[in-house]
């Protein structure tokens, strides 16, 4: 599903972001990705989101070369990814349930049916009596939740979370790790990453640790 | 139907996002209407000074004044070389009497015509001549200004080509007006576009992000032009029918005065939905220059 090789990034001004990465994530499976703030999980991710482009390497994800991707095709790629963002980019100009709408929107979905897969979603993070609530009158753990129904309404095959449980206390962490586990088991890829090692202890599963830009196996 | 749809939705949009900033909204579509307004009350003026130009003139004619003491002998001789001319369609000849009878009757100079010791109207030939160009007719009175007791030959219609040379003037000043006001009404739109766009910057980021292609993310900035276009294109309509309905009031107390029905005539229906059309298209130009010049940069990070 994903596959990296011998992955270099390089930022403008020579910080190397990621060294000779090369893994592969299969169709189903879930693997966190762990390591210190500044160790590049987060430009993993983007790479696998084609929101940053290798420097040099191989990043393939469902099939597709990151690296020479038409910027027409990146749409179509990102329809299939459900992106968790640590700082949730929700839109506080709309209520809950239009910030959910956005992707079928974007998909351009039949509104009754959309306002079905919505509401399915919501209820799924368990904030479907909070839709017409404005995202800036929910508690944090609720924005991350709400962030995740964004992501899964258009039902994608893999799902990206970076730091999802960052600024929450145990309690919401596990919510939301649960809200994980189901969809991994309906056959959902997950790449989750997290400094958390409770997390890891509590729901185990594949990990890459990452150190300063490389892969520590 | 389903991008139909899409459509409907994106309209609803744009028009609420107008309704949410009124004031602005209503100075932006006042000041497109007052930019078109200039040179469609102009062009207005112009067809109707052009009306009136051709309701006054007719068909071309010349008239030749024979010199005093030509005798009815030579005056038959001169009809009848005239009537095989090659370039003359009809004569008609207008006794310097009947010309007197004539200037009695039309013009309420009855007074001053009675109180002639004699009748100082030179006999006169009216030609119609073939064609109607103005080199023809040109060459046609140079011609007859070599002939024998021709006192004075005169092209009847050389005030219309004067005034069809004004009004080519009027014609272009204003396509000039037009051409300058429709860069203001682009760049009226470039600029709101160019302001929309950066207040809504992370909304087009998140998009960006879960799968918005550049043609949904453009869409509601290109019906914004669109419709602000449109509603300036109304504006200015509105503002030139009341002034034309203003200017025919003014007028109508003149013409009066002269005896004349002649008012401005308004806008056809060809003419305003040219005009909706035009501005509706400009603002969506104007959108969409802003949109490809703003929307590339923003890129998430």
């Amino acid at each position: 599903m994903i596959k990296f090789n011998q992955v270099y990034k390089r930022y403008p001004g020579g910080h190397e972001a990621l060294k000779n990465l090369s893994f592969d994530v299969a169709e189903g499976e879930m693997v966190y990705l762990t390591g210190h703030s500044g160790a590049g999980k987060s430009t993993l991710l983007k790479l696998i989101a084609a929101i940053e482009r290798p420097s040099s390497g191989g990043v393939l994800v469902k099939g597709q070369n990151i690296r020479s991707i038409k910027p027409a095709a990146i749409p179509h790629l990102r329809r299939n990814i459900g992106l968790i963002f640590q700082d949730h980019k929700l839109l506080f100009d709309r209520n809950a349930f239009d910030n959910v709408m956005l992707p079928l929107q974007i998909c351009g979905f039949d509104h009754r049916e959309s306002a079905k897969r919505v509401r399915a979603a919501l209820d799924k993070v368990g904030l479907l009596d909070r839709e017409k609530a404005n995202p800036v009158a929910l508690s944090g753990g609720e924005q991350q939740r709400l962030c995740i129904a964004r992501a899964i309404v258009n039902r994608p095959t893999i799902l990206l979370a970076d730091e999802p449980t960052g600024n929450l206390d145990t309690e919401y962490s596990n919510e939301i790790m649960n809200i994980f586990k189901s969809f991994h088991q309906v056959g959902v890829t997950l790449l989750i990453s997290t400094h958390d090692e409770s997390i890891l202890r509590q729901f185990p599963a594949r990990a890459l640790h990452l150190k300063k830009g490389e892969l520590q196996t | 139907m389903r991008t139909l749809n899409e459509h409907l939705r994106v309209l609803r949009f744009t028009l609420r996002h107008m309704l949410l900033t009124p004031n602005a909204s209503l100075l932006n579509i006042l000041i497109i209407g007052i930019a078109l307004s200039l040179p469609v009350g102009g062009y207005v003026l112009l067809k109707s000074a052009q009306t009136l130009g051709s309701q006054i003139a007719g068909t071309p004619q010349v008239s030749v004044f024979l010199a005093s003491g030509t005798s009815a002998s030579e005056i038959d001789h001169i009809g009848e070389k005239l009537r095989q001319h090659a370039g003359i369609k009809r004569i008609e000849f207008v006794s310097r009497d009947a010309a007197l009878k004539k200037l009695q009757q039309s013009t309420g100079l009855a007074d001053v015509v009675a109180g002639l010791a004699q009748n100082p109207l030179p006999d006169a030939f009216v030609i119609y001549p073939k064609g109607g160009d103005a080199a023809a007719l040109e060459t046609l009175r140079d011609e007859l200004r070599t002939w024998q007791h021709f006192e004075h030959v005169q092209l009847d219609s050389a005030w219309v080509h004067k005034l069809e040379a004004l009004l080519d003037f009027g014609r272009m000043a204003v396509a000039i007006l037009a051409a300058l006001l429709s860069f203001a009404l682009i760049a009226i739109t470039f600029n709101t576009i160019r302001l929309q766009i950066l207040t809504r910057r992370e909304e087009i980021e998140v998009a960006k992000l879960i799968g918005a292609t550049d043609s949904f993310i453009r869409r509601p900035f290109l019906y914004f032009g669109l419709t602000q276009g449109l509603l300036g294109g109304i504006a200015a309509w509105l503002l030139v029918a009341a002034s034309l309905q203003l200017l025919n009031h003014q007028i109508g107390a003149l013409t009066q005065l002269y005896a004349s029905d002649f008012s401005l005539q308004h806008l056809s229906p060809v003419d305003s939905i040219t005009l909706l059309g035009f501005s509706a298209y400009l603002g969506w130009l104007g959108a969409w220059f802003s949109v490809s010049q703003h929307l590339w940069q923003i890129e998430p990070r």
